[in-house]
């Protein structure tokens, strides 16, 4: 039986990467199991995902800060502030009343920039003045905090109302108008799904086929076969559930997005290369002609950047700025980073994985709520699973390959 | 013949997939100097972390008997309360402490809660006298040169009352007169009633102080030799070492250097700003293209400075001097702009600054390079595996697959990595910074072939090397580097060891 002798030493030499995707299955089915089904349902999960955004976010940027051995926890805050700003300056009675106020396309990349300037001000701290991340970013952590004080001093809360910038947090991606058949189901999203699908299994085949003419080792062709059949399911079955509410929200649209391009900039550029060098022994990485200085500067900057898009998922969810707002996030952005398998010693971690680690605690924020288990209860199951995932990535780092 | 106070019998130790050990016997006689060599991979480090409890008991098969009676030790402190005391080659002091703290560290004397400091320090100098060590036992042992550090590492042994003392490869790091101190010390503990076991590579050192040496060979015992038998001699140990015998270790010179001078510093001046000294004085020295050029001298004296400061100056030293690269002047601001320049350094330190340990052998090698598999900075990972393959074979890097993580290769298979990854930038010019520390004698020679081959196809390298046989061996002409000021140049023909090393000390 080599096929399932391949099988199990494949999953062996793989358990690190496929333990979360493992967890993350019993977690759901557990939860479908208690709530009758209520959790699987299409809403359940569409609420969940759009839940899950503006800490995915957080928690994508934060798995490359993790990954070059820094730390950021300013970004908490920094989100809330800049979702603020973003609200004052589209929404603000005053600003308004002023005829001061600036339209969404407008306010959107500002925030983007004033985040992008933000984290490079933690870079300069870090990267210039040699103060450790943690010290420097926990100074942002209470210059952002007393920030938002400031703008949401005179007014409050601001209520945002501006439709545009609201759908981004409640909004779904229109479905095709016109199309009889299948009534109740989202088609555009259907048909995004099976296109996913299709581009998967051929750039799976073209890998498999550019490795074989190199005469590369590939994996036996039962088993590329199953795992095509595996990753198709697993993409069909997320597509179904989806499509059975309204299809695709305009905040998994985004984090889908950048978790592309993340993913696709650290697994396939220099530039990826260079930020898993640095983490992985940064005097080498500095020898061997990279910049550790220049890539300080990139990494933090991205985090602010990331830190001001949560920031707009949050406010745009909310439809609203709170003197409250990224409260915390910085934590669940950490632990996201940590569940899904990022290495607090650097140089290891998958931005895929943090996305996993955040659906992970999301999911178990969304079931325990709906079993009606109390908040208590589920911060301390929510911090024995970090203890057991991280235990669970030190216990197996010397498997495998 | 004295009585035996080790006897390990029949250890065999299995790694998944790997025998390190099979079925090795080793026996050090009480009172006796024991040295125990091997090419890398041999198994030596292996059976210490045996007998020191590191791998605990039951975790292999055999026996250890100390004194006759037969142990199983479960942790490294129940080997120290039987007086077995390891010295890593890695030391394991902690830089931020005093010598004094590190030397009780784990063992304080203390009565029930407190620690007596007054006793400590006292018993440390005690404890230092025993060492001929010289020094204030409240310097913080970062202070310490390397050398030294290792003297309060055995002072620190000795603290525990060792009856059996093991040093695993202590003067890898160390200059030729550190090296002889140390063995100076090895002896008169003997006289003291001290056993050691030294594992070494320097089979020189092996014979001017063995009385006894086991051979390991693929984790086996392949013989056992007496210095009262006179069986202890340089081409025996390599014929059992190796299992075949080496004549000529150095291969034939094959290149013929040219007078066309392809590197060139003058009036060169380096100051470390964190130290708050100077580092390189007034140096000048030139390189021809397709030569090899030895830098030699003592630990400390300045050589990876150099090296580093030509290399685009990672340690942010204030320099002064001019730099021609092919008769023009030139200013590195940024390793990357030595390497674009075309020179490349290998390390001298693998571990620490060298290698991305974590990462896959195929990482490594592409690190220093990575645009040149890159179209607009996506990296072609087929090609990536192709040029590390292409290494792998032409440097007899022994891996399984370019795939593997380089923590998981024998040292002298790291510093090949190493050279691909440097080689893979296609340099002019190769600084080569030790490059056969804590290799074994085999692939030694696999690097001294390379770089005789690389010379002739028209490279240029520079050699810093602490070992005298292998600059005489392999350098076209030496400098001799002492306190940051070159202190004179040889021919090769013209050079000894004893002209270098009176040069060096001076």
């Amino acid at each position: 039986m080599t096929f399932f002798n391949d099988v199990k030493k494949i999953l062996q030499q793989n358990i690190r990467e496929y333990g979360m995707y493992i967890a993350l299955f019993v977690i759901m089915i557990i939860f479908t199991i208690t709530t009758e089904g209520t959790f699987i349902s299409s809403r359940n999960i569409v609420n969940l995902v759009n839940q899950t955004g503006y800490i995915a976010i957080l928690a994508i940027g934060m798995t490359l800060v993790i990954i070059i051995r820094h730390i950021d926890l300013s970004v908490g805050f920094l989100a809330g502030f800049l979702g603020a700003i973003a609200a004052i300056a589209m929404a603000d009675p005053k600003v308004v009343q002023a005829g001061m106020n600036l339209p969404v396309y407008i306010v959107i990349p500002l925030t983007l920039v004033l985040g992008i300037v933000a984290g490079l001000l933690t870079a300069f701290l870090v990267a210039q003045m040699k103060i450790p991340s943690f010290v420097a970013s926990l100074a942002g952590w209470l210059i952002y905090r007393g920030a938002i004080l400031v703008v949401t001093e005179s007014t409050g809360t601001i209520i945002i109302n501006d439709d545009a910038f609201n759908a981004i947090g409640n909004g779904f991606v229109p479905d095709i108008p016109g199309i009889g058949i299948l009534p109740g189901i989202h088609k555009l999203t259907l048909i995004l799904g099976i296109i996913a699908i299709v581009a998967m299994a051929l750039s799976e085949f073209n890998d498999r086929r550019k490795k074989l003419t190199y005469n590369f080792e590939v994996l036996p062709t039962e088993i590329f076969i199953l795992k095509v059949v595996f990753t198709s399911a697993i993409i069909g079955g997320i597509t179904w559930v989806l499509s059975g509410y309204q299809g695709l929200s305009w905040t998994a649209v985004i984090v889908l997005v950048v978790t592309i391009i993340y993913n696709f900039i650290m697994s396939q550029t220099v530039l990826g290369r260079h930020i898993y060098a640095i983490g992985g022994n940064p005097d080498a990485a500095e020898l061997s002609g990279i910049s550790v200085k220049k890539l300080i500067y990139v990494v933090f900057g991205s985090m602010g950047m990331l830190s001001a898009l949560s920031g707009i998922l949050f406010a745009s969810r909310l439809q609203s700025a709170t003197t409250t707002a990224g409260t915390l996030f910085e934590l669940d952005a950490i632990a996201a980073a940590y569940v899904g398998g990022v290495s607090a010693a650097g140089g290891v971690g998958k931005v895929v994985g943090s996305i996993i680690g955040a659906l992970v605690m999301t999911s178990l924020t969304s079931g325990m709520n709906l079993m009606g288990i109390g908040i208590s209860y589920q911060y301390m199951v929510r911090g024995a699973v970090l203890a057991a995932a991280v235990i669970f990535d030190v216990a197996t780092r010397n498997t495998g390959k | 013949m004295n009585a035996p106070i080790l006897e390990m019998k029949n250890i065999t130790k299995e790694f998944p997939g790997v025998k390190a050990l099979s079925d090795v016997s080793f026996t050090v006689e009480t009172g006796e100097i024991h040295c125990l060599v091997g090419e890398n991979g041999a198994g030596k480090s292996t059976l210490m972390k045996v007998l020191s409890g590191v791998y605990p008991h039951g975790d292999y098969t055999g026996d250890i008997l100390l004194n006759g009676e037969i142990q199983g030790f479960r942790h490294i402190n129940d080997s120290e309360k039987a007086g077995i005391a390891i010295i890593y080659q890695e030391l394991a002091l902690i830089p931020e402490m005093t010598v004094f703290e590190n030397i009780f560290l784990g063992h304080e004397i203390s009565n029930s809660l407190v620690v007596n400091w007054n006793e400590t320090i006292k018993q440390a100098g005690e404890m230092l006298k025993k060492v001929k060590l010289d020094i204030n036992p409240a310097t913080k042992v970062k202070d310490l040169g390397i050398g030294t550090q290792q003297l309060v590492e055995i002072a620190k042994a000795l603290s525990k009352d060792v009856k059996l003392l093991i040093l695993d490869e202590p003067t890898s790091s160390l200059n030729e007169q550190d090296s002889e101190n140390l063995l100076q010390l090895l002896r008169d503990l003997k006289e003291h009633g001290v056993t050691s076991i030294m594992i070494s590579h320097k089979l020189k050192e092996v014979i001017a102080i063995a009385d006894s040496v086991t051979v390991l060979r693929d984790g086996q015992t392949i013989c056992s030799l007496h210095a009262r038998d006179g069986e202890i001699t340089e081409n025996v140990l390599i014929k059992h070492m190796v299992g075949r015998e080496i004549n000529n270790i150095y291969p034939p010179k094959k290149h013929i250097p040219t007078q066309e001078v392809i590197l060139e510093v003058k009036n060169w001046n380096a100051r470390n700003p964190s130290l708050g000294r100077d580092i390189l004085k007034d140096v000048n020295f030139k390189l021809n293209k397709g030569e090899i050029i030895g830098l030699a001298g003592l630990i400390g004296s300045g050589r990876t400075e150099l090296a580093l400061s030509i290399f685009g100056n990672p340690g942010n030293f204030q320099i002064s001097g001019d730099f021609y690269l092919n008769g023009k002047k030139q200013k590195f601001n940024h390793p990357k702009e030595a390497i674009t320049a075309g020179i490349s350094y290998v390390s001298e330190d693998r571990k620490g600054n060298g290698l991305i340990l974590i990462q896959d052998v195929k990482q490594n090698i592409s690190l220093a390079n990575l645009k040149e598999l890159a179209e607009h900075w996506v990296v072609n990972s087929n090609a990536e595996i192709k040029v590390a393959n292409k290494y792998k074979t032409e440097l007899n890097i022994k891996t399984p697959s370019v795939e593997q993580k380089v923590s998981n290769l024998s040292g002298g298979n790291q510093q090949k990595v190493c050279l691909g990854k440097w080689l893979f930038v296609k340099p002019n010019i190769l600084i080569l910074d030790e490059p056969t520390r804590g290799i074994d004698v085999g692939a030694k020679f696999e690097i001294y072939t390379i770089m005789t081959e690389l010379v002739r196809q028209g490279m240029s390298i520079i050699m810093i090397s602490s070992e005298l046989p292998e600059v005489l061996g392999m350098s076209d002409r030496i400098y001799i580097v002492a306190s940051g000021k070159i202190a004179g140049e040889l021919k090769a023909q013209e050079a000894t060891q004893e002209k270098i090393m009176k040069l060096a000390t001076n």
